[in-house]
């Protein structure tokens, strides 16, 4: 796997490493960086994930949502009431309303190539990166929730209150949106996401969609899979078989 | 409409400084409010990850629609050369900019970083409606200004005509971006309807009618000027007319989306089962502040009565700031639906709660406290008001 980078995260990176990380703690850093590398992350992929939810047991979302909030940091919120604590990743069951059967997913960003939250967010703060993934500027983010309010998905959070030992890898902050990564900061050192790391088998699929040699793009060419929301034709990074 | 003379108000009683007062208290309550809600985080309000905009939402988008529907008056009095309406188009461009600062406070103190308020004006996304809307609020301050500056400079009244046009043709694209915010929201099914933009026009028509005749009456009443028939019963028929419409484009719309299968979840929510949004929306809004005013203004029994129009046009505020709480708080309250044709069980869905705090009120009621102390100072520091709208100066159309 290429360790990419554009221009914007490797400005991003230098600054961060120089004044962001020793100011973390006090939350006032709060972008997302990437590794040092200096090659520009480039439309020639698409990052992306195949859940098969036949396969995925509930175990293994248990896994995924602590692997994530381990990995970024979220979750252990003080004040905010349910409703109110960041969820980057969801469990979530589904019942077929026909034929009974029931079916455990694992829901988050879902990265999409016409992402609604990049389109009605007023300062640029949310946006896509060539690879596909969709991330929040928290240095841009004014805390308007308007992509919040568009994300046909439920996937995004906002942080309620001041937080405490943060990861230095995830700055977050009080006030601004955050959301599923797609562990960026590991994925452009080759590495897998947190939570595809965290489940055993092959249901959870991570890799280049477009690599035609790729697990994810051939096992895509041979079964059944389905974006949610397909109707919204935003063309999401995260698939799903068996639903 | 050669001789109607403008004069400031003295300014001076009791009164005078006791409203000053009352209002400053609550707008010092609102700022009060915005700090221990942005020193403490938003988990102090009823907000959630469901439920993202609360109450202070319902007021600021209130307020600024209602700014728009303020300067109706001028509006009619440049487009339509109605002189009738002549001598109210400078406190018509008053209490349109007056409530758009108001609706503007409290959308910027209930932002989650107010302190990058720069950022917003400095880093723009040109495919978002509200990047546009921003651009449309700050213009919609420049384009009045000027109307309002070549209304009193008498050198330059000559060009208040086009002015008016200007910003008649504003206020229409500025309801119609803010109308926008949630008719093109893909994602909820209560939203996503092209009909909130002309909708939300007309809304602003009859909100910030509503506003600018209590307004009118009141400074008349309370600096003893002569305020006649004329212009009230015209005022009032107008609004009669604005209220009527309005219910007429919510019944468009609900019907519409009653047409769509995919719409009729949220339809049923809203109109028979949602609880709450139910009840607020046909005792608040319809009945309160829909059919009730509507009765007020034209049942001959009530009709030419001051009080009467002074109670419908309260009336019309409450129900607007209600059927702004269905839209907005309905509307995010229903689940999206995530998995058609199938049921979720555990992880998302059901009716999401929200009781608003009361630092989220007291923020919304700041913004109305903010918009009527500008208009409070402002027409004692400058001429606003003409000094008399008697029957026989103002009757010249």
């Amino acid at each position: 796997m290429n360790k990419t980078l554009n221009r914007r995260d490797f400005i991003k990176t230098m600054s961060a490493t120089t004044i962001g990380v020793a100011t973390v703690a006090s939350g006032i850093t709060l972008t997302t960086f990437a590794s040092t590398n200096k090659v520009p992350v480039t439309n020639e992929k698409r990052w992306g994930m195949l859940i098969d939810t036949n396969k995925l047991t509930e175990a293994d979302i248990d896994g995924m949502v602590s692997a994530c909030q381990k990995e970024q940091g979220w979750g252990s919120e003080l004040y905010s009431t349910g409703n109110q604590k960041p969820g980057w990743i969801k469990k979530l069951k589904v019942k077929d309303k026909a034929t009974g059967k029931v079916s455990n997913l694992a829901l988050m960003c879902q990265h999409c190539e016409e992402p609604p939250c990049v389109d009605v967010c007023p300062t640029n703060a949310s946006m896509k990166r060539e690879d596909g993934i969709v991330l929040v500027d928290k240095h841009l983010c004014i805390g308007c929730r308007y992509c919040m309010m568009a994300c046909p998905y439920d996937a995004r959070s906002f942080v309620h209150e001041t937080l405490r030992n943060q990861k230095e890898h995830m700055p977050r902050g009080k006030g601004t949106v955050e959301s599923c990564t797609m562990c960026v900061h590991k994925v452009d050192k080759g590495e897998v996401p947190a939570c595809v790391a965290s489940v055993n088998s092959d249901a959870v699929i991570f890799g280049d969609l477009y690599d035609v040699s790729s697990k994810i793009n051939q096992t895509l060419k041979t079964v059944q899979s389905a974006q949610i929301r397909a109707d919204l034709n935003l063309n999401t990074g995260i698939r799903y078989s068996g639903i | 409409m050669s001789n109607i003379r403008f004069e400031q108000i003295e300014g001076k009683s009791l009164g005078f400084y006791a409203l000053i007062a009352g209002l400053g208290g609550l707008v010092l309550a609102a700022l009060g409010s915005a700090y221990y809600m942005e020193h403490h985080g938003h988990f102090v309000t009823g907000m959630s990850n469901r439920i993202v905009w609360g109450m202070p939402h319902v007021f600021a988008l209130f307020l600024i629609v209602a700014a728009s529907g303020a300067l109706n008056v001028a509006s009619i009095s440049s487009v339509f050369n109605k002189k009738l309406y002549k001598p109210l188009s400078r406190l018509s461009g008053l209490v349109a900019l007056s409530l758009l600062a108001g609706g503007l406070m409290v959308l910027v103190l209930d932002l989650g970083r107010p302190d990058r308020l720069i950022i917003a004006m400095t880093e723009y996304n040109f495919k978002s409606i509200f990047a546009w809307n921003i651009i449309l609020y700050n213009g919609f301050f420049v384009v009045v200004a000027v109307y309002l500056w070549l209304l009193f400079e008498r050198r330059m009244n000559k060009f208040s005509r086009k002015a008016g046009l200007v910003a008649f043709g504003w206020r229409l694209i500025l309801t119609t971006g803010t109308g926008s915010i949630f008719g093109f929201l893909v994602a909820k099914q209560a939203y996503d309807a092209v009909i909130m933009a002309p909708m939300f026009i007309i809304m602003s028509f009859a909100f910030g009618l509503a506003f600018f005749i209590l307004i009118l009456m009141a400074s008349y009443q309370w600096t003893n000027r002569p305020l006649e028939d004329a212009v009230v019963n015209r005022l009032s028929n107008l609004l009669g007319v604005f209220v009527v419409a309005v219910m007429y484009f919510v019944a468009v719309y609900h019907l519409g989306n009653l047409y769509l299968a995919e719409n009729t979840g949220v339809e049923n929510f809203i109109l028979f089962d949602g609880g709450i949004y139910t009840k607020l929306f046909w005792y608040g809004q319809i009945i309160l502040g829909g059919l009730t005013p509507t009765v007020l203004i034209y049942h001959p029994a009530t009709k030419g009565n001051r009080s009467m129009l002074g109670l419908a046009s309260v009336l019309i505020i409450i129900g607007g700031l209600i059927q702004l709480y269905v839209i907005i708080i309905g509307g995010q309250a229903y689940p999206m639906e995530l998995f058609p044709g199938k049921e979720i069980l555990e992880g998302y869905g059901g009716v999401a709660q929200y009781s608003a705090s009361l630092p989220e009120i007291f923020l919304g009621i700041g913004g109305v406290a903010l918009a009527i102390i500008a208009v409070t100072f402002l027409v004692k520091l400058l001429a606003f008001l003409p000094e008399s709208l008697a029957d026989n100066a103002a009757q010249n159309k």
